[in-house]
C-alpha cells in the first residue's frame, strides 16, 4: 500500500517517466522499515534523552558549566592535540599511502595490513602500550629521556595516543585517489622538463589535497573524541593534560548528570558540525571529479 | 606499465628509497614494536603465568561477558546493516541522503558521550529508565546497558562496507531476477549475497572487532563491578591500575590477537575481492 501511495507522490506529468519511477525490486517497505526502526531506537531517542537533559538547565547554568576554566583548559588540550596529531597523521598518512600505491618493496603487504591495526586494535589496548612503551623506563621513554623529551603524562602523549588511533583514516582516504590518478598529466609535464618536486606541487598534489584534508578532518574529529587510548597515558592533570572526554567522565563520576550533559552537548554539537562539513566537502569534491 | 613505471614522480632510486625507509621506520615505529611490545609483556613471566592470568576467575567472566555482548551486537547489526544499505542503494526516497549521514554519527561521537546518552535515557533518572524502575528492571549498571551501548557504537560498520558496494553494483541483475518471476528473498539469497558476501564478512569482523574492544561508552554504562559487568577492556584497565601490569597485557594480548585475525581477515576478503574482479573482468560494469 505505502508503495503505491509513494510512487503517486513521485510521479512526474510526464506519462513516459511514470514506468521508471516504478520499483521494480520488492523490499522497499521492509528494508526501509528496519532502518527507521533502528535509527529511530538506537540513535535519535537517546540524542533526545541528551538534548532534554540539557534543556532542564537554566541558560546561566548551562554556560557556567561549559565556561568553567578547568573544562576550558580542557577544550584547549584537546583541540590542539587532535590538531597537532591531525597534522602528523596528513603528513605520515599521506607518506604511508604514496609509498603503498607508487613503489614494490618486500614487505609491503604487511605494511598495508598493519596501517589497519589501529582500527582493529581495542583503544584501551592501545592506550596501556602506549603509556608502557613512552614510560621513562620503557622501551622507547628510556630513549627519548635522555634527550630530555617526556612523552608519557605529558599533553605530547595524548598528541602519540591521538595520532595512532586516527592515522588509518588518511591513508585510506588518499590511497583510493592516489590510485586513480591518471598518469598522462604526470607525463606530459616530464617530457615538458619539469622536475619531480615541480610536478608533485603543481599536477599530484592539486588533485591530491581534497582527499588529503577529508583524511586529516576525520582524524581530527576521531581525534576529538578519543577516550580510551588517551587515558593512559595523558596523565589526566587538571588544566595540563585532561581531555574533554574525560571532563565528561569525571562529572558523571561525582553523579553530576546536569553538568556532564551540559558539557557533552558542546562536544556533540562540535563533532555534529564537523560531521556535517566533511560529508559537504566529499559531496562538492566528488561531484567535482565526475565533472571531469 | 614498466616502461610508464620508469616516467612517473618519485621514481629516481634515492627518492625512492628514502620515502619507503621512512615509510617502513613509521610502521615500525607506530605499529609493529607496539604489537610486539604487546605479547612480550603478556609472556614476560612466563607461559604459566599467562595462563593462569587468562585462567583467573574474574578474567574469565570478562571473556564470557564480552563473548556475550559480541554475540548479540553482530547478528543484530548484520540485519540493519544491510537492511539499511538495501534502502538506500536500491530506492529513490526522500531524505536518503540524511539517512546515509545519520548512521554515521556514532563515528563521529566521542565513546563517553555514546555511553552518557544511553545513561541519561535509561538511566535511573532517565525517563524511560524510571519507567522501567517500577517494574524493577534495570537496564544501566548491567549487562543490557552494556550490549545497548555497544550496539550504538558498532551500527554503521556493516552499512559502511556495503553502501558503496552495492552502490557500485547497481540493481540490474536484481532486476533481471525478479522480472523472470523469482521471490524478492530468493533473489536476496541468490543474487545479492553471492555479490555482496566479502564485503559483509568484513562488515561483520569489523563490528565484531569493535564490539569485543569498545571501552569509552562500555566503562560509563558498566558500573565496572568485577565479575558482574566487567567486560575484557574495563578488566585490562582494572588490572592496569592495580598495578598488575603483566595481568593487564595477558588479557590485552587475546584482545591484539582478535585484531591480528581481523586483519588477516580483511586481507583474506581483499585478495578474493580482487580475484573475482579478474576472473569476470566485464562482469560488473559501472553506471
Amino acid at each position: 500500500m505505502t508503495e503505491t501511495v509513494t510512487q503517486g507522490a513521485v510521479a512526474t506529468p510526464r506519462p513516459f517517466l511514470v514506468k521508471r519511477n516504478k520499483r521494480v525490486l520488492p523490499g522497499f517497505t521492509l528494508s526501509l522499515g528496519i532502518s527507521l526502526l533502528f535509527v529511530s531506537m538506537v540513535l535519535l531517542l537517546p540524542l533526545s534523552g541528551l538534548v532534554v537533559e540539557a534543556s532542564g538547565m537554566s541558560w546561566q547554568q548551562f554556560w557556567f558549566v561549559i565556561s568553567d576554566p578547568r573544562v576550558v583548559a580542557s577544550y584547549k588540550v584537546t583541540a590542539l592535540a587532535a590538531l597537532a596529531a591531525s597534522l602528523f597523521n596528513a603528513l605520515f598518512g599521506l607518506l604511508l599511502a604514496w609509498v603503498l600505491v607508487r613503489y614494490e618493496f618486500p614487505g609491503k603487504r604487511l605494511v598495508d595490513a598493519m596501517v589497519d591495526l589501529p582500527f582493529a586494535l581495542p583503544t584501551a589496548v592501545a592506550g596501556i602500550t602506549l603509556a608502557t612503551l613512552f614510560a621513562e623506563t620503557g622501551w622507547y621513554g628510556q630513549w627519548l629521556s635522555k634527550l630530555g623529551l617526556e612523552v608519557a603524562f605529558t599533553p605530547v602523549g595524548i598528541v602519540v595516543a591521538m595520532a595512532f588511533t586516527s592515522i588509518p583514516f588518511v591513508v585510506r582516504t588518499v590511497q583510493p585517489v592516489l590510485e586513480e590518478l591518471s598518469p598522462e598529466d604526470e607525463e606530459a609535464a616530464m617530457s615538458l622538463g619539469a622536475s619531480d618536486g615541480r610536478i608533485f606541487r603543481k599536477v599530484i598534489f592539486p588533485a591530491l589535497w581534497p582527499a588529503l584534508v577529508t583524511g586529516a578532518a576525520l582524524s581530527f574529529t576521531r581525534s576529538l573524541g578519543e577516550f580510551g587510548a588517551v587515558i593512559f597515558i595523558a596523565g589526566n592533570m587538571p588544566y595540563v593534560s585532561e581531555v574533554t572526554s574525560l571532563m565528561i567522565y569525571v562529572r558523571l563520576q561525582e553523579f553530576d548528570y546536569a553538568a556532564a550533559s551540559a558539557i557533552a552537548s558542546v562536544v556533540l554539537l562540535t563533532s555534529l558540525v564537523l560531521l556535517f562539513a566533511i560529508n559537504l566537502w566529499q559531496a562538492r569534491f566528488l561531484r567535482r571529479l565526475e565533472g571531469r | 606499465m614498466a616502461e610508464s613505471a620508469r616516467h612517473q614522480v618519485g621514481s629516481k632510486p634515492l627518492i625512492k628509497w628514502t620515502l619507503i625507509g621512512l615509510a617502513l621506520s613509521v610502521t615500525l615505529v607506530l605499529l609493529v614494536i607496539p604489537l610486539v611490545l604487546i605479547f612480550s609483556q603478556a609472556f614476560s613471566a612466563g607461559w604459566g603465568t599467562l595462563m593462569a592470568n587468562l585462567g583467573d576467575e574474574y578474567t574469565l567472566h570478562a571473556i564470557g561477558l564480552t563473548l556475550f555482548v559480541a554475540l548479540v551486537t553482530v547478528p543484530l547489526n548484520l540485519v540493519f546493516g544491510t537492511a539499511l544499505a538495501w534502502a538506500v542503494t536500491r530506492f529513490q526516497f526522500p531524505g536518503r541522503k540524511l539517512l546515509i549521514t545519520l548512521i554515521d554519527i556514532p563515528f563521529a561521537i566521542s565513546p563517553v558521550v555514546a555511553g552518557l546518552l544511553y545513561l541519561l535515557l535509561y538511566g535511573r533518572n532517565g525517563w524511560v529508565g524510571s519507567w522501567l524502575g517500577q517494574y524493577d528492571l534495570q537496564l544501566m549498571f548491567a549487562w543490557p546497558g552494556i550490549v545497548m551501548v555497544t550496539v550504538f557504537v558498532t551500527s554503521p560498520f556493516v552499512a559502511r562496507e556495503l553502501i558503496p558496494l552495492m552502490q557500485q553494483q547497481g540493481s540490474q541483475e536484481e532486476e533481471a531476477g525478479v522480472v523472470l518471476g523469482a521471490s524478492g528473498w530468493r533473489v536476496f539469497r541468490h543474487i545479492t549475497l553471492p555479490n555482496i558476501k566479502w564485503a559483509l564478512i568484513y562488515g561483520v569482523v569489523l563490528t565484531n572487532a569493535r564490539a569485543v574492544g569498545e571501552f569509552g561508552a562500555v566503562s560509563v554504562v558498566s558500573g565496572n563491578i568485577r565479575g558482574e559487568t566487567n567486560t575484557l577492556p574495563l578488566h585490562v584497565e582494572l588490572l592496569y591500575q592495580d598495578y598488575n601490569i603483566v595481568g593487564a597485557f595477558a588479557s590485552a594480548s587475546l584482545l591484539a590477537a582478535i585484531a591480528i585475525l581481523t586483519l588477516a581477515v580483511k586481507g583474506f576478503v581483499e585478495w578474493h575481492q580482487a580475484r573475482e574482479r579478474d576472473l569476470q573482468p566485464e562482469h560488473r560494469t559501472e553506471k
